[in-house]
């Protein structure tokens, strides 16, 4: 005979998810009061976003031609900083690997290293990279791969302590030195999940990287800013369909070669 | 196999497990240049301990085990390397990289005998490359060389996993139950390869096996294990049908025929 099993008294009247929801309500009252956040200036605030839409539905076509360079540039810096960011998390990622490194000093290090790296705000990243190597792409850059490191590092060896430990004992017993080890039989395994990982960090990357330029990290986003400082709105719409654009093809093209990579 | 030049020993050899489990319990096992054994014993008897012992893919607790009379308990870095060259593995479940093509399965047997940074741009050498497909041929896979291991059926990725093994160009051959998720065609070309290589290149074999009557078909000695321990160690001619009895304790003979 099947008995089910008796739902405990927290099981049956759903505890957990009634205590939760006070919590979060409670939070959410009295960040609100504690920040000073006014719900009426959202109100108020949205005439004026009106009016901003409605310049916005004149778009200024002439200024296309100035948004290509830039745009240009947005997806450079995207892809550069995606690039070196995910080759040096590649030796960080097998280090931090559960199945490879047995040592937990050395494991332990990295992660830590690891897990400090992927609380930086990327925005932050990008307001310290301006004022250290000054306005410009370079900054842009230099934020996107630390940001691209710490993310792909993490994904990636998680992939890895995944992998079939089969061939690496076949190497191992071939006599094959632990480089050789990694090369051989845990690369191939998880290269299909790098690449994976690369092109959505990168279509991440792509959105990112406009908003940076706001900060003076080059790209699209100076654009942005600068229609939006002179209250420009018809250019402003040009900037936006134009990152609008990008942002869709990126993922689309990344999101077909992902699913191929299955 | 009588003349007797030991190429592995196991001396008072004793493995426990960290959660306490006795995998070998004081082993002591001369196995000669160019034999066949065969290692029976019922599941969890030790036979792959005393296999991963052989070669150190693990540690054992105390005792010595020599290869051809060096030791490999106390080798280190590259000393071990070298050791482990001469012996190769394979293993119940192939251990190919699946994603590989089978040429570069079978080169990764050789890369022991390059330093690391020549394998990682590939440079191994036209007559290892040449090696590579002889192998392949030599286990009748000569036209898969470029296919991709997980296109191949369990049997030929074995024939493959062997050919990998021949590029150590070894002296000794451990295999753990090879053909243990092998239907019975593909259980005999394995076999029959690991024979052909015991007798055409002198290599010696060591093989855990579930099956008696395969046993008896191609060992030369066969050693029994219960529990840890030796139990049972005879040449092919002195195996009586009732031993088995022995070393599966009274249970059934053929524990799982493969
Ligand atoms: N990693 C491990 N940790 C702890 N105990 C282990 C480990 N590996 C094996 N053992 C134990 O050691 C004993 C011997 O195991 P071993 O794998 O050598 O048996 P076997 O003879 O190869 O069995 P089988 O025929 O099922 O492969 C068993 O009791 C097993 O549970
Ligand atoms: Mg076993």
């Amino acid at each position: 005979m099947n008995t089910i099993p008796k739902k405990s008294f927290a099981q049956k009247w759903h505890v957990k998810a009634i205590v939760w929801t006070v919590i979060v309500l409670a939070l959410f009252i009295a960040s609100c009061s504690v920040t000073g956040v006014d719900v009426g200036v959202f109100l108020t605030g949205f005439n004026q976003f009106m009016q901003i839409f409605y310049e916005m539905l004149k778009p200024d076509w002439s200024y296309v031609p100035f948004t290509v360079q830039p745009i240009i540039q947005t997806i450079q810096m995207a892809l550069i900083g995606t690039l070196i960011g995910s080759i040096v998390a590649v030796p960080f990622s097998v280090l931090a690997a559960r199945n490879i490194v047995t040592n937990p000093a050395i494991r332990g290090i990295i992660r830590f290293i690891l897990n400090l790296v992927r609380t930086l705000p990327d925005l932050m990243l990008a307001a310290i990279f301006v004022a250290v190597v000054g306005i410009g792409p370079m900054a842009g850059v230099l934020t996107l791969a630390i940001f691209s490191f710490g993310m792909i590092s993490k994904l990636f060896y998680e992939a890895i302590e995944t992998i079939d430990m089969g061939p690496i004992e076949a190497l191992t017993a071939a006599g094959a030195t632990k480089t050789q080890v990694v090369w051989f039989a845990v690369l191939p395994q998880v290269y299909n999940h790098f690449l994976s990982y690369f092109l959505y960090t990168f279509e991440i990357n792509v959105r990112a990287s406009t908003i940076l330029g706001y900060l003076g990290a080059g790209g699209i986003g100076e654009l942005l800013q600068r229609s939006l400082g002179q209250f420009r709105y018809d250019r402003t719409a040009i900037v936006v369909i134009g990152t609008f654009i990008v942002v869709v093809v990126v993922d689309t093209l990344s999101n077909q070669l992902r699913e191929r990579l299955q | 196999m009588q003349e007797g030049t030991p190429i592995i020993e196991f001396k008072n050899v004793n493995k426990v497990y960290p959660n306490g489990t006795v995998g070998l319990d004081n082993i002591n096992l001369t196995i000669n240049k160019g034999e066949f054994v065969v290692i029976v014993g019922l599941s969890g008897a030790g036979k792959s301990t005393l296999l991963r012992a052989a070669n150190r893919l693990h540690d054992v607790s105390d005792g010595e085990i020599l290869i051809d009379g060096q030791s490999i308990v106390s080798a280190k870095g590259k000393q071990l390397r070298e050791v482990r060259r001469n012996i190769a593995m394979i293993f119940q479940n192939f251990n190919l990289v699946k994603r590989s093509t089978v040429e570069k399965n079978i080169l990764n047997g050789r890369v022991g005998y390059y330093p690391t940074w020549k394998t990682i741009f590939g440079l191994f050498s036209a007559a290892d490359k040449q090696q590579a497909a002889a192998n392949l041929q030599r286990v009748n896979l000569g036209e898969k060389l470029y296919s991709r291991a997980d296109e191949l059926s369990g049997g030929q990725q074995q024939r493959v996993a062997i050919a990998r093994a021949l590029m150590q160009e070894p002296k000794i051959m451990l295999a753990d139950e090879p053909i243990a998720s092998l239907d019975p065609r593909t259980t005999m070309m394995v076999m029959d390869d690991l024979k052909k290589l015991n007798e055409e290149l002198g290599i010696t074999v060591v093989v855990n096996l579930h099956s008696v009557s395969l046993a008896k078909q191609y060992a030369s000695r066969v050693v029994g294990l219960r529990a840890g321990k030796l139990v049972y160690d005879k040449q092919i001619g002195d195996v009586q049908d009732g031993d088995f009895d022995e070393i599966y304790d009274g249970k059934n003979q053929e524990v799982k025929e493969a």
